[in-house]
């Protein structure tokens, strides 16, 4: 028997709310799986399980929780039930409410993540990827967009698969799914005071020190032109999925700037889930991760990417996307400032920041000619690496992006 | 199509991506970008919501001609099959 327990959801994190589960007590669950929606101040979070077996004693729906408390038991596929063990605490009084409420989600149990679906690696098998295209399309034609094969790009579900699906349906249509989810309106109240929470303790723990370099960007955007030219608009990929692959390629060389600084240790990563800052609409700020991006073909990233955006925006991150990254980056865009200087977000121990796109005067060559460009910044955490590491990055950052077809 | 469904099509795609946008409020023909905030990931799902609705291609070469509603209105109508 296994504790499943509030998640921290960010370093800011204090209390949690189930607000649903997704599976009913007695079901069957495996790494990955989402099993609940958490609620927390940056929106309702999917929230995965990493442990495998049979759950049951599922916490009450609609109660604060603090982080690390129990939300379920699991119990290991061949281990018998206990048939006198009580049930915890918190999880007693709640059983009956609880199991009523939880009726309309056993009628309709999630689909599970395929066992191995085409293209399926280690990051694959956390969750079918589908564009969000395909997902509104799928809600449009009442399609299961999880039972879809998908024949995109690392698997991914596309447009076309879903369309494909919905026209080889047998005749009579699924019901359109019920709105299963509960609201997830943004209350930028708490968002505002976890942000300022997390930004004073990086400001108070983490010794910053902050680098820039201006990296011409002529290579990296012909090839993006290039690219795009020949795509599709639904395969277009944006400047920063370049930038946020050439981090991640980067970080090989010093790997003192992604991991976690935890209890007075830095504990390096070997994969880089970087997280991606994306602005709320209406204020506010949250970066979950793109998972394995070293790993990853640019047009995966992309997808990933779009989807991590919608899906942040409407409040349905997961759990793992939260909890996971190793360094942020952060890319203002083409209607953003020059440079950031940015803050690190603990336990990570480095962020990099990107401005927009800044067409400048440039010497190259003894002459001067019109080049794009683009300010790359490090902040950086003195405890585990210094200035001249910081500037080893930054340099080999700028060299990746001038081989933009490696990446 | 006349252009009044245009614009509406125009109008709906913006909203999906930005629903906090009053559309009675922009002005036609001043800079789209500047009146609504949309990043590069919000701009790109505007142009494929164009590009789903109004079933034409927008290459990415063309996206400086799309800079006011009215100049997208137009674009769009240039690229429908004519009427009758």
């Amino acid at each position: 028997m296994a504790d499943f327990l509030m998640p921290a959801l960010g370093a800011d994190m204090v209390t949690g709310k189930v607000v649903q589960w997704l599976v009913a007590p007695g079901a069957r669950v495996a790494r990955g799986d989402v099993v609940a929606v958490v609620e927390t101040h940056k929106g309702a979070i999917d929230v995965e399980i990493f442990l495998d077996g049979v759950i049951e004693d599922l916490a009450p729906l609609g109660v604060d929780l603090p982080v690390g408390a129990v939300l379920a038991q699991v119990r290991g596929a061949d281990e018998a039930r206990a048939a006198s063990a009580p049930p915890p605490g918190a999880a007693a009084a709640a059983t009956a409410p609880a199991a009523a409420v939880r009726a309309p989600a056993a009628a309709q149990p999630p689909a599970p993540p395929p066992a191995s679906g085409p293209g399926a690696s280690d990051s694959a098998s956390r969750t079918p990827i589908s564009t969000p295209a395909a997902r509104r399309r799928a809600k449009e034609l009442g399609v299961d967009v999880t039972a879809v094969r998908g024949t995109g790009v690392g698997g991914a579900v596309s447009l076309a698969d879903v369309e494909r699906a919905a026209t080889s349906r047998p005749a009579p249509a699924l019901p359109p799914a019920p709105e299963a989810r509960p609201a997830c309106a943004l209350d930028p109240g708490p968002m505002r005071l976890a942000i300022a929470a997390a930004m004073a303790r990086s400001k108070r723990e983490i010794p910053h020190y902050h680098l820039a370099e201006t990296v011409p960007m002529r290579a990296a955007l012909d090839w993006l032109r290039e690219h795009n030219a020949a795509a599709p608009v639904t395969a277009r990929l944006l400047p920063a999925v370049l930038l946020i692959k050439a981090v991640a390629v980067a970080l090989r060389g010093v790997p003192e700037l992604n991991g976690l600084f935890v209890d007075g240790v830095f504990r390096p990563s070997t994969a880089v889930h970087t997280g991606v800052a994306i602005s709320m609409r209406g204020g506010g700020l949250v970066a979950p991760a793109l998972h394995d991006v070293q790993d990853k073909p640019l047009p995966r990233l992309m997808a990933e990417l779009a989807d991590l955006v919608q899906r942040a925006r409407s409040g349905r991150l997961r759990s793992s996307e939260l909890t996971d990254p190793t360094i942020t980056v952060t890319n203002l865009g083409d209607q953003g400032c020059e440079a950031v200087f940015g803050v690190i977000y603990p336990p990570q121990v480095a962020l990099v920041g990107f401005g927009r796109i800044v067409e400048r005067a440039w010497v190259q060559g003894g002459g001067v000619g019109v080049v794009p460009t683009v300010v790359a910044s490090l902040a950086a955490d003195h405890r585990v690496s210094d200035g001249h590491r910081g500037g080893i990055f930054l340099g080999e950052l700028a060299a990746r992006l001038q081989q933009p077809e490696l990446l | 199509m006349d252009e009044s469904d245009i614009r509406r099509g125009v109008i709906a795609a913006l909203t999906e991506v930005a629903p906090e946008v009053d559309a009675g409020a922009l002005s036609p023909a001043q800079s789209l970008r500047r009146q609504v905030d949309l990043d590069s990931m919000d701009w790109l799902n505007v142009i494929v919501g164009w590009h789903r609705r109004f079933g034409i291609d927008i290459p990415e070469a063309d996206y400086a001609q799309l800079s006011s509603i009215d100049a997208v209105v137009r674009y769009i109508a240039a690229r429908l099959p004519a009427p009758r």
